[in-house]
């Protein structure tokens, strides 16, 4: 049998994921990751995507977040998102409807518009569609 | 039969009352049922959080970040987190009267306060009160979204940061159970040296970009999670309050009906028994 590692997504709103998995694989502040189970102490940022865990016995899971952080310990694996929905759940038009939105307030910047939460706002809605997309391939 | 008609209309306006009240204990409990498993559902984010933060805190120690280093106090903020509506019973008033009563403590040792208010009752209790309120929110409704506390967070955070105030604390009703609601007044910083409960052997996480930017990071989400805990808290506590208060609502009415039902009864008693000695006197004289 494969090893497994106990995982936790949870938001501030509620308990997403909780349960054994085989590995995980998460795109950190620094770049893409990959956690097995026996992974060394590790706290990093996480970036607006998806979390990609494989379930004991091999079953594939998708959770998107718009960001959060992430705590690894050799026996147990913390997702601490944001705004966690689950991939299924996620509504397509909202997430063009959101990049359209930033897109046009980046082109449209007024004297006191914020560039950095446009800039997040068209990152995170990139990152909804990417995921969207993939769970269509399949 | 004069002051029978006035009863009979009387009760007729109490009974409509008794329906409002009753249907409202009706929708309060379905409702706290609802608000219950919210709280239940934030529960296991602050818990991990604390944990992280835990380890944090014992495992860096060269960098020790603004937030957890006390320093004197010449200025307090509180986040007071209310109802939005009333007809909770004494839920809004017992909590000021606990924030006053602090407040009195602070103002005795020559200490001001800053405040950030969600929900129309505080924000209408402050407009009275003539406190400093940085920020305002309200309007979130049954099913509070952490996005809703963000801003007046934020707003204290920057105070804080700034040096504008030297203390943080939330004030929220804390749902004990159905009946019992307690106002309680909770330090967010400095945080509590209890959060940060020592881990004896020694080791470290990596940090990815570096320390201080994921502390930054975590401590943020950390107090916004405590804030929306206590307003995930109240919304419960206000429900419960609302259920009991338009329980006990319903028993009065009910009680006011019975004893004017007696009252009308008399009254008609007397008038019959009146328009039948009149008869008989009539009848006699003819």
């Amino acid at each position: 049998m494969a090893m497994t590692v106990q995982l936790d997504v949870v938001s501030a709103e509620e308990r997403i994921f909780s349960g054994l998995v085989e590995s995980i694989q998460v795109t950190g502040s620094e770049g893409e990751l990959g956690i097995l189970p026996g992974h060394i102490p590790l706290l990093t940022g996480i970036k607006p995507g998806m979390v990609r865990i494989v379930k004991q016995f091999g079953e594939e899971h998708l959770i998107y977040v718009a960001g959060g952080v992430l705590e690894v310990q050799p026996h147990t694996v913390t997702v601490l998102a944001d705004v966690a929905i689950r991939a299924e759940d996620l509504d397509e038009q909202a997430a063009l409807a959101a990049q359209k939105k930033a897109e046009e307030a980046m082109q449209h910047a007024g004297a006191d518009f914020n560039y950095a939460e446009a800039a997040a706002q068209l990152a995170e809605a990139i990152a909804q569609l990417r995921l969207i997309q993939k769970l269509r391939k399949k | 039969m004069a002051g029978a008609k006035e009863i009979k209309s009387k009760i007729g306006s109490i009974n409509n009352t008794r329906k409002i009240t009753s249907a409202m204990e009706k929708v309060a409990v379905s409702k706290m049922r609802r608000a219950q498993e919210r709280v239940a559902h934030s529960r296991p984010y602050a818990e991990a959080m604390r944990k992280v933060i835990g380890n944090i805190a014992n495992g860096t120690i060269e960098y020790r970040h603004p937030f957890l280093t006390e320093r004197d106090v010449k200025t307090v903020g509180y986040i007071v987190i209310s109802t939005d509506r009333g007809l909770c019973g004494g839920l809004n008033t017992n909590e000021f009267k606990r924030v006053s009563q602090d407040l009195k403590a602070w103002k005795d040792k020559g200490v001001k306060a800053e405040f950030a208010v969600i929900g129309n009752k505080a924000t209408a209790f402050f407009k009275r009160f003539g406190g400093k309120v940085l920020a305002q929110q309200s309007g979130s409704g049954d099913n509070p979204r952490l996005a809703d506390v963000i801003g007046s967070v934020r707003v204290m955070l920057n105070a804080y940061s700034e040096g504008k105030i030297d203390r943080l604390y939330v004030v929220y009703n804390k749902f004990v159970n159905t009946m019992k609601q307690e106002p309680v007044i909770e330090q967010l910083l400095p945080l509590p040296k209890a959060e940060l409960s020592a881990r004896k052997h020694s080791w470290d996480y990596i940090y990815e970009p570096d320390p201080k930017v994921i502390l930054d990071k975590l401590l943020d989400r950390f107090i916004e999670s405590q804030v929306y805990q206590g307003v995930v808290e109240n919304a419960a506590s206000e429900q419960a309050a609302r259920m009991v208060a338009m329980k006990a609502a319903t028993d009065n009415a009910g009680s006011l009906m019975d004893e004017l039902k007696l009252v009308y009864n008399k009254a008609r008693q007397a008038a019959i028994t009146q328009e039948l000695s009149e008869i008989v006197g009539g009848a006699a004289a003819v």
